[in-house]
């Protein structure tokens, strides 16, 4: 009886105030599906990561009029060293083809290079790609050596665009989670002035405070779980439209997001978008309906 | 010498052992004990109460009487705890209302029934539900209600009535449902805020036969009332408050 009693004002708070509930159900949405943007992405640089973390190479481009003794001399150096686990050498002819797949869609750029303008390299396997900086300040001056590169610098850009797109979505997850949480406050303030008759009556008859407030902070909760599945619903969208979609080619250089990332934002968002909705309104009616 | 302050001697000299059995016998009889209650507003305009002395008897009928703004509606905010005095005691059964914790008020109101001049009942509720709404929102079963309703419904004389709504019954019906509310539970005390006070004479006059018969059952009963006729009638004990003061508390009083 209580239950059912507690559940149909639920419903009848929500609806009497239907266009607020919908404009809180609407920035909940947006914000949490903001924030399940910025977490995914927050996922996937740490799985970017791990993928090459394995692949990584350092590259020791050597001087273009290099004779053989220097060359054997710093392939035998690098061999010898610990941070290296492995040592591949790429003569000019391999660096052209190399090239060649890379740039295939230019034809022109393919024809205008010739092997000898490409420098020959050792591509370094590292046992720790994190001492890279390590290796290049040991090579980088030894006579011979042209050039060394890190993969690793190149490949920071694209975390630094991931992180700014991270960043981005969290700000505005969290400037939409507060305008969400206004809403609630004042769809609390609200309802719990529509229904000031019942709650002075409860009060007066010794309704338990929970009692009381149970059907203000269930609408708010409510609405928080309705926001989040449409924020779940739509980054689920996003994904099949946009990352698998219109910009595959982007996803390709990264292992893809996977249905499996998204599935686990659910509970996570459903959660502490309910939460933090309930606290609000409980922190609401502490101000609007006193014992 | 005033009938308050009789008894407030009765209860000091009582107190005093020896006598231990009789002086708990005496706390148990007291349900109202009000002590150098004092309860200002600095910021605003509402009537405040000074240094007030009360002792009520468990099943005494009491009228609070003054003029408007004298300070009768802040002393039932007082007993309700709505509002916390700034010094002196407040005793009700065997509560200590001035420090009680607030998640326990809701527990104490449980042991006070309330009657107002407007009523105050559910529009969108018969009459067996409104009743009913009293022992739902404190957790009573079901059971208990389809028992317990129906028998208080015939108490106040709305017998076949139960099913109406509020706006198919006249002001006094509407009350009578009001004071089955409150009587539901059985209270210790029952307060009554001019609940006369939008009837006419007639349908006042049955009210209070209500509220006579309802303070026989052992019921202690506090009204406040701005109804002479009523008061003069009923020749009950009565407390004239004058800017937050009692002037006058007479057993067996008429308005004056």
């Amino acid at each position: 009886m209580r239950a059912k009693y507690v559940m149909s004002e639920v419903f009848l708070g929500l609806w009497r105030n239907i266009s607020m509930t919908i404009a809180m159900i609407i920035t909940m949405a947006v914000s949490l599906s903001m924030l399940g943007a910025g977490l995914m992405l927050y996922n996937q640089v740490d799985v970017i990561e791990e993928f090459y973390q394995t692949n990584l190479e350092v590259v020791v481009y050597l001087e273009r009029d290099i004779d053989q003794a220097t060359t054997d001399q710093i392939h035998q150096s690098l061999k010898d060293n610990d941070l290296v686990a492995e040592v591949q050498y790429e003569d000019k002819e391999k660096a052209l083809e190399r090239f060649q797949e890379t740039f295939k869609e230019s034809p022109d750029l393919v024809k205008a290079v010739e092997a000898d303008v490409l420098p020959s390299a050792f591509r370094v396997k590292m046992r720790n790609i994190d001492d890279a900086p390590e290796l290049i300040k040991q090579f980088e001056e030894v006579p011979g050596v042209y050039q060394v590169t890190n993969q690793r610098q190149i490949l920071q850009q694209v975390f630094d665009i991931l992180g700014g797109a991270q960043r981005l979505t969290l700000v505005i997850a969290l400037v939409q989670g507060v305008a969400a949480l206004m809403l609630v406050a004042n769809t609390i303030q609200v309802a719990a002035y529509s229904r000031r008759r019942e709650v002075a009556i409860m009060k007066l008859v010794g309704a338990p405070n929970w009692f009381v407030q149970a059907p203000f902070v269930l609408e708010a909760v409510f609405a928080a779980v309705i926001g989040s599945i449409f924020a779940f619903g739509t980054l689920v969208a996003a994904k099949f439209l946009v990352i698998d979609g219109q910009f595959s080619d982007l996803f390709k250089l990264m292992p893809p997001i996977t249905l499996q990332a998204i599935l686990v934002l659910l509970p996570i968002l459903v959660g502490v978008s309910a939460v933090i909705s309930a606290i609000t309104a409980w922190i609401t009616l502490r101000f609007n309906i006193k014992v | 010498m005033t009938y308050g302050a009789e008894t407030a001697k009765y209860a000091t000299l009582v107190l005093e052992p020896p006598d231990r059995l009789r002086a708990s016998a005496a706390r148990l009889r007291l349900v109202i004990q009000l002590e150098g209650v004092t309860k200002h507003y600095p910021r605003s305009n509402r009537p405040s109460v000074e240094d007030v002395n009360v002792f009520i008897d468990k099943g005494e009928f009491v009228f609070f009487i003054g003029p408007t703004g004298a300070g009768k509606s802040t002393m039932i905010k007082l007993l309700l705890r709505e509002e916390v005095p700034d010094k002196g005691k407040i005793t009700v059964g065997d509560t200590d209302v001035t420090r009680l914790r607030r998640w326990k008020v809701p527990a104490y109101r449980r042991s006070i029934g309330c009657v107002f001049q407007d009523f105050r009942l559910l529009p969108n509720r018969t009459a067996a539900e409104n009743v009913a709404f009293a022992l739902e929102v404190i957790g009573k079963p079901r059971s208990v209600a389809r028992r317990v309703v129906p028998e208080v419904l015939e108490l106040v004389g709305l017998g076949g009535k139960e099913h109406r709504y509020p706006h198919e019954l006249s002001g006094g019906e509407q009350q009578r449902v009001a004071v089955a509310r409150a009587f539901v539970n059985r209270p210790l005390l029952l307060l009554a805020d001019e609940p006369t006070g939008n009837l006419d004479p007639d349908t006042s006059i049955e009210i209070m036969r209500l509220l006579d018969r309802i303070s026989r059952t052992g019921t202690t009963i506090l009204m406040v009332t701005h109804d002479s006729n009523i008061v003069n009638q009923m020749r009950r004990r009565v407390i004239e408050i004058e800017n937050g003061q009692i002037v006058r508390d007479q057993a067996r009083g008429v308005y004056g």
